[in-house]
């Protein structure tokens, strides 16, 4: 520690160069702790669970385009068959995929009647197999029955009597009432029409998963009478593959003057929905692990040169009686005290570029407890890099003070 | 005289050749990343029609619930009423104006093996083709007449046509699509606008259509609603006609208004047509309608990812650690070198011509770094393409004004890391450095 005067009287001599590798400290940290935070908080967004059973649900789309393409009757012998192939559990109609960022969204309110205040939900049309094909649990309540379900189409103006809402959509409307008690209560669909709430379920998704109250969706027992038709099918455990073959074949075969569009998994549905997400992550960790190695180099390099410019005077120090530790201690503590001035820049730099993403991109608050973890980091990076050329600073020999450049 | 400095820098380089590639590995490294998202900001900022970009204008009006703007702080809605839209078309003061609608409907080819397809429609009148500048391959936009009574006449994408008629000629023919027949009345060309401006309300950057019908189509056949139908006050009545007739917005609305005195004159009828329909009882808010041109339009959906500009903004500071890397590296590297230079100076040499020496070793680090640069931004754009997929589908690509920005980065960059060093090292008296050795 004793050397620390000597060193920093030494750096001054060379200020420009110790400057510049702080400043690649600096904007280093600032950069890393960025996209750290950033990788972070899209990895919270993604991994959301969307309350379904992904590993196992696939969906298909049938478009009727024939003159006399009976909707209602297709839909439910497509039902019929589809839940009875071997890998297949349930299977059901439904008007948007989770995660699809495609789907329907409404309205509720607790009280009756235009301006009163309104509850944003999507809104899921299912059968009474609904809850089992998207693997949802019912914590209240009871599921739709089979003679409850209605057709509607589009131009179908009024709902039916039941619904079937998740607990976070449930609280929103009744804060101060637990889900048992949720139960029998009356909300209020396209301002005065009523809806009873038969069931709370634990947790569904939206179609969206960039909505602000992506946990809020309600279930309704109606199938979609349209040309345009999508089944959610729920294979046995562990055998997608199987039903994606039997379902595309079973599709294929009726002749109801149809096409069937390509089967997607809940899988590929996740991955195209956070695509961005993943993409950003992907990026800013290449950006990450480039930056170390190049501000590394950069150390390297410069201490290599500044060692061998130094050869006589590390050679007279030994002659002089200095250990190799002592020439090691020298360059280490001198890396760590230019690594000091960058980390403490780049602790301002991280906070004012935070500062700035968040008021121009409204991307999330820095969380302090990266701080320290990128100073540690520098400081490990600086040592790792001058350990090399200090080492080799080392092996000067003595002698080397006495011979003339 | 150059060719020795060229000469003598080139040995200088090769003395050390490990520091010389890690300077410009990082300069390439630096405008490699710049580059890259550069490239795809420009790209996803560009202007899509620039001849007449700003003659086209963006119809709003503010149809939306007397309770609440339709988004904070008084935006009205981002799309007409299929009631407003048709009104506009018919009744207000330009002569090239059109109403805008995504549809969807199957087509089938005839002939053997071919399958029915879904096909993406757009509904729009004949205007669109000439105000948005559609290059046709054969045939051209439908008549008036189509317009007006909803005759079904079809122009078919490049695409389409391929699929349906292997690519021939098809104007006269007729095609099956949602079980109707249509006679084609033309075929575009390859056509690809980026941002697709005409319709950002689901992806500025979605494909273009598969074809075009008239927008009267939509309430003739009742085709079905794409993209965002968003409704304030639910439909009232029964059937097709009531969605028609209702407050719902699902509809875009363009007009090209040559002159500010054309502007003027459309915003006045705007004006009244909106205050006649506050007799009817409908516009309860306040006059809240707007033009927007293209440009300002596409500013005011944000077409350009958020994304897109963190990541430049993140990769112009990677650039900034890169060039301060190289600077240290070549400072220091010019300081072993004060010995060589204080004798040239002891023997004649001027300063400029020392520094005119340093400087070409500079460019040849900063040439190099440039060239590896872009052969990086290449390579960035393409693991772009991998990891976005069709969203970034011709936005991830290299074209003459990018590289012409690449070079200009490259210049100043090596620049900027090498003026200093240089300078420096050409600032060393004659007899000090001899001195000590």
């Amino acid at each position: 520690m004793s050397q620390i005067g000597p060193i920093f009287r030494a750096l001054m001599r060379n200020k420009v160069g110790a400057l510049l590798i702080a400043l690649q400290v600096a904007v280093t940290m600032t950069i890393i702790v960025n996209a750290i935070h950033l990788i972070n908080a899209r990895g919270d967004l993604m991994g959301r669970s969307s309350g379904l059973d992904e590993a196992n649900q696939l969906y298909v789309t049938s478009v009727g385009y024939a003159n006399d393409f009976d909707a209602p009757y297709v839909i439910d012998t497509d039902l019929d068959g589809i839940r009875q192939l071997p890998s297949v559990d349930d299977a059901v109609q439904i008007n948007a995929i989770p995660m699809s960022n495609g789907g329907w969204s409404m309205g509720l309110q607790t009280k009756a009647g235009e301006g009163e205040n309104s509850v944003p939900t999507a809104l899921y049309m299912t059968d009474e197999h609904g809850l089992n094909t998207l693997d949802v649990e019912l914590i209240a309540g009871e599921n739709f029955k089979a003679t409850e379900i209605s057709y509607r189409d589009r131009n179908t103006r009024d709902w039916p009597q039941s619904v079937i809402l998740t607990e976070a959509l449930a609280k929103s409307l009744f804060p101060d009432l637990s889900p048992t008690e949720i139960v029998g209560q009356t909300v209020y669909i396209q301002s005065n029409e009523p809806l009873t709430i038969i069931g709370i379920m634990d947790h569904l998704q939206a179609p969206w998963t960039g909505w602000t109250t992506v946990n809020h969706s309600m279930l309704v027992p109606n199938k979609f009478d349209s040309p345009y038709s999508r089944y959610l099918v729920r294979a046995k455990p562990g055998q997608r593959e199987q039903a994606i073959e039997q379902v595309e074949q079973f599709m294929k075969q009726r002749e109801v003057g149809r096409m069937v569009r390509e089967t997607e998994t809940m899988t590929q549905v996740r991955m195209d929905s956070y695509r961005g997400d993943s993409a950003l992550q992907a990026i800013l960790w290449t950006i990450i692990v480039v930056l170390c190695i190049i501000t590394a180099l950069g150390i390297v390099g410069l201490v290599s040169f500044s060692i061998n410019r130094r050869r006589r005077q590390i050679g007279t120090r030994r002659a002089l009686g200095a250990q190799k530790a002592d020439i090691m201690s020298y360059f280490l503590t001198e890396n760590v005290m230019i690594t000091s001035v960058g980390v403490i820049l780049g602790i301002a730099g991280s906070v004012a570029l935070n500062m700035w993403l968040v008021s121009s991109f409204n991307l999330p608050r820095l969380s302090y407890i990266y701080l320290p973890i990128a100073m540690i980091a520098m400081w490990t990076i600086g040592l790792i890099a001058v350990w090399g050329p200090a080492l080799r600073a080392t092996q000067i020999s003595p002698a080397i003070a006495t011979r003339n450049v | 005289m150059w060719l020795y400095y060229t000469r003598l820098a080139w040995l200088s380089l090769k003395r050390h050749p490990l520091l010389s590639l890690l300077m410009s590995g990082a300069i390439a490294l630096g405008i490699g990343a710049a580059m890259t998202t550069i490239t795809i900001n420009y790209l996803m900022s560009a202007d899509p029609i620039p001849e007449k970009s700003d003659r086209l204008f963006y119809v709003q009006l503010d149809n939306w619930s007397p309770n609440e703007p339709y988004d904070e702080p008084n935006e009205p809605p981002d799309q007409l009423t299929y009631t407003d839209a048709t009104a506009l078309k018919a009744q207000a003061p330009a002569q090239l104006q059109t109403a805008l609608a995504q549809s969807g409907g199957v087509i089938e080819p005839q002939g053997l093996g071919k399958e029915p397809f879904l096909a993406r429609l757009r509904l729009t009148h004949n205007d669109f083709f000439t105000m948005f500048n559609s290059p046709f391959l054969y045939g051209q936009g439908w008549s008036d007449s189509a317009d007006e009574t909803g005759d079904r006449s079809i122009v078919l994408s490049k695409n389409a046509n391929e699929a349906i008629f292997a690519g021939e000629n098809s104007v006269g023919r007729t095609v099956r699509l949602e079980g109707k027949e249509f006679r084609v009345v033309g075929v575009l060309d390859e056509w690809v606008l980026k941002p697709r401006f005409y319709d950002v309300t689901t992806g500025a950057f979605n494909e273009m259509e598969d074809a075009y019908v008239p927008f009267k189509v939509k309430e003739t056949m009742e085709l079905p609603n794409s993209g965002n139908t968003n409704c304030w006050k639910m439909p009232e009545g029964e059937g097709f006609k009531s969605f028609l007739t209702s407050e719902c917005v699902n509809f875009q609305f363009w007009v090209q208004l040559n002159s500010a005195q054309e502007q003027q004159e459309y915003m006045s009828f705007l004006n009244a047509y909106v205050e006649e329909q506050k007799k009817l009882g409908r516009f309860q808010r306040p006059l809240n309608n707007r033009l927007t041109d293209v440009m300002g339009w596409m500013e005011h959906e944000n077409v350009v990812d958020d994304d897109a500009e963190v990541m430049m903004y993140l990769s112009l500071m990677f650039l900034a650690v890169c060039l301060l890397n190289t600077i240290g590296l070549l400072l220091t590297k010019f300081s072993f070198k004060t010995g060589e230079i204080a004798l040239r100076r002891a023997v004649g040499a001027t300063r400029m011509q020392l520094y005119q020496q340093q400087l070409v070793e500079t460019v040849f680090i900063g040439v190099a770094g440039g060239i590896g640069g872009l052969i990086l931004a290449a390579l960035g754009l393409l693991g772009i393409e991998y990891l976005y997929g069709d969203q970034v589908k011709d936005l991830a690509s290299l074209n003459l004004p990018l590289l012409g920005i690449g070079i200009l980065l490259a210049i100043i960059s090596s620049a900027l890391a090498g003026a200093y060093p240089t300078w420096r090292t050409c600032r060393i008296p004659p007899a000090s450095q001899l001195k000590s050795e």
